[in-house]
């Protein structure tokens, strides 16, 4: 088991770099000259030179290329942002707390809505409660998170004045943007769940479970969503990615101080250092993400724990 | 002894005649029967062709133009005259809606046939030749599959700059990896097919097996994904120019109008509620095809 967890980290190495070579290609192609942004307006021209020269972007591109990788792997070095002056990754760590507490209760409420409602679609199926899921789930995709977050703060804000619809200070606060976050993902999650249930419910052994005289909730919950767990896992994992997207644009929308924030603040100044030192940490989290993913299926499928266990006793009768 | 003819027999016949006359009808057109009797499909798509016909008649259809200023009629709530009301520059927000489907089809569909056909080509050379030439090709879209679809899209409009054809291009790139994926799954299923054996047996050449028989017959999922992607596309670029990097001002685009609508929200909501149905109904439309079209195409798969 360990060794596939060492096997899915290796993995990861070469992914990462990719990641950091596409980062490092945007920030080529970035306009402006980076050396004159990062010596402030009005600089002179020795001035530009020498910053030029100290960040090293006088070198040719294959070797500021090397050092780019050498400083994010030694020192964690995205770059400087041009408006501050401090390093990306400071100002990234700052804010993702904040991000990361937002995509956690995202997370928890769309997992938390949308399996359960998945389940009873697909034991209820072809019934109101199957219709209303499906109808549910479909205005949820559909619906942009963006606009869904203004509507969010017209309804509950402007109109009924329940929840405050800027800043982040307190649970109160982390309502209305969790759930315009998480409502996209959590109507994935309940199709996923319902067409996931429906395939196992129509398995020979859910038939023998309730032939046995097994209760419905026994059944449904011991046997069938134990099985159905594994898409719904993946499909969890994938929309972590387009959870993380969608904090970006909600977290401008409701002013929250987090790394979308910081990168659409970004856009507006810019301030390009930024907005890829937050692409790059975004895209990390969500590499890392996946390899929880992967390790959590060798738990939850048992073909898979027997596969590794298996190998290792050939190969102990091999020794 | 002669056949007696009867009614009975003889509406048999004609029933007979016409099933053996229609019987064999092409894939296509089972498919497409399959789809009409999918009412949710039909009416998306019904949807779909008015915003399509919005979309090439802006200027016949639209009472006003996309950049008609009127400060008289600023912040007007919808009534006769404006039946979405006007923004804060008193251009009026039905108008501009018709103008903007003509962004949001543009840069919907065509950043799916530009994605399509990058990453369709690199999924089946993949799947085709597999081993090396696979490998690299699949790693190199696994990094870009690392990367948040909208994350990739963002970094890539920031560095190429505003304007329809960057953000075009930023979406189409982020799709790629996705197109390449499906196109070389679907290449393999096929592969080992005993048609691509015949064609190779009659010396067919690797890019006459790839693009006349491979591609062909791997349409299907291509063509429902496809439909899915201009959605996601939509979505895509509205976000984008929400944030400030796809499409600029005066011009008008859903996702701009939300942006620019922001902060008159507390006294006028018609400004934030429209350009967003507009949007979800565009996106849910492509979603129910896309969705009516999986079903339609391959029976099978009918979940």
């Amino acid at each position: 088991m360990s060794k596939y967890i060492l096997k899915r980290l290796l993995q990861l190495i070469p992914v990462l770099i990719g990641v950091i070579t596409i980062v490092f290609i945007l920030n080529q192609l970035m306009p402006g000259d980076p050396a004159r942004m990062l010596a402030g307006e009005g600089a002179t021209e020795e001035a530009v030179e020498r910053v030029r020269v100290e960040m090293g972007l006088d070198k040719p591109v294959i070797v500021q290329y090397i050092n780019y990788l050498a400083g994010i792997v030694t020192r964690g070095d995205l770059g400087t942002s041009y408006k501050t002056g401090v390093p990306v990754l400071t100002e990234v760590l700052e804010r993702l707390p904040t991000t990361m507490i937002l995509a956690g209760i995202s997370t928890l409420i769309s997992v938390g809505i949308g399996v359960p409602l998945g389940i009873a679609a697909a034991t209820w199926q072809n019934t109101l409660v199957d219709y209303a899921a499906s109808g549910l789930s479909f205005i949820g995709v559909s619906m942009p998170n963006f606009w869904q977050g203004l509507m969010n703060i017209l309804v509950f804000s402007v109109y009924l004045n329940w929840l405050p619809s800027s800043g982040f200070y307190g649970p109160r606060y982390w309502i209305l943007p969790a759930l315009t976050v998480g409502t996209s993902c959590m109507a994935t999650i309940t199709r996923t769940t319902r067409s996931s249930m429906l395939e196992v419910i129509r398995q020979d052994y859910i038939r023998t479970a309730r032939a046995k005289g097994q209760t419905e909730y026994q059944t449904i919950v011991r046997h069938a969503l134990g099985n159905a767990l594994i898409p719904i896992v993946t499909i969890v994992g994938l929309e972590f990615g387009s959870l993380l997207g969608g904090a970006v644009l909600t977290e401008s929308v409701f002013a929250i101080p987090g790394i979308g924030k910081y990168m659409v603040d970004a856009i507006t100044n810019r301030n390009y250092p930024v907005i890829m030192g937050g692409v790059a940490i975004l895209a990390f989290i969500f590499s890392i993400c996946n390899l929880v993913i992967d390790v959590l299926y060798a738990y939850i499928d048992p073909r898979m724990k027997s596969q590794y266990s298996t190998k290792k006793r050939k190969a102990e009768v091999t020794e | 002894m002669a056949k007696r003819i009867t009614p009975a027999t003889e509406r048999a016949a004609r029933i007979a005649a016409k099933e053996r006359s229609t019987s064999p009808v092409s894939p296509a057109k089972a498919a497409w029967r399959r789809l009409r009797r999918n009412k949710a499909a039909m009416a998306a798509g019904v949807v779909i062709v008015i915003l399509l016909i919005c979309a090439v008649f802006p200027a016949q259809l639209a009472p006003y133009g996309f950049d008609e200023q009127n400060y008289a009629v600023a912040f007007t709530a919808p009534y006769k005259e404006y039946p979405l009301g006007t923004d804060n520059l008193g251009r009026d927000i039905l108008s501009r809606i018709i103008w903007g489907s003509r962004m949001s089809l543009i840069i919907g569909i065509v950043s799916v046939v530009v994605g399509l056909l990058l990453g369709g080509i690199l999924g089946a050379v993949a799947a085709f030749y597999g081993g090396r030439v696979d490998d690299v090709i699949m790693r190199v879209m696994d990094v870009f599959l690392a990367i948040p679809n909208m994350l990739l899209a963002l970094g890539i409009a920031a560095s190429l700059g505003t304007g329809l054809w960057n953000l075009l291009l930023a979406i189409a790139i982020s799709n790629v990896p996705r197109f390449a994926r499906i196109v070389r799954s679907s290449v393999m299923t096929n592969k080992s097919m005993e048609f691509v054996e015949a064609a190779t047996a009659i010396g067919a050449s690797n890019g006459r097996l790839i693009f006349k028989h491979l591609l062909p017959n791997s349409l299907a999922p291509i063509i429902v994904q496809g439909t899915i992607g201009i959605a996601s596309g939509i979505l895509c670029a509205c976000g984008l120019s929400f944030l400030g990097l796809g499409i600029q001002p005066p011009t008008a685009e859903w996702g701009m109008m939300l942006s620019s609508a922001r902060q008159y929200i507390r006294s006028n909501w018609w400004m934030v509620t429209f350009p967003g149905i507009t949007i979800m109904l565009a996106i849910g439309c492509f979603n129910l095809l896309g969705d009516g079209l999986r079903d339609a195409l391959d029976p099978r798969m009918k979940g």
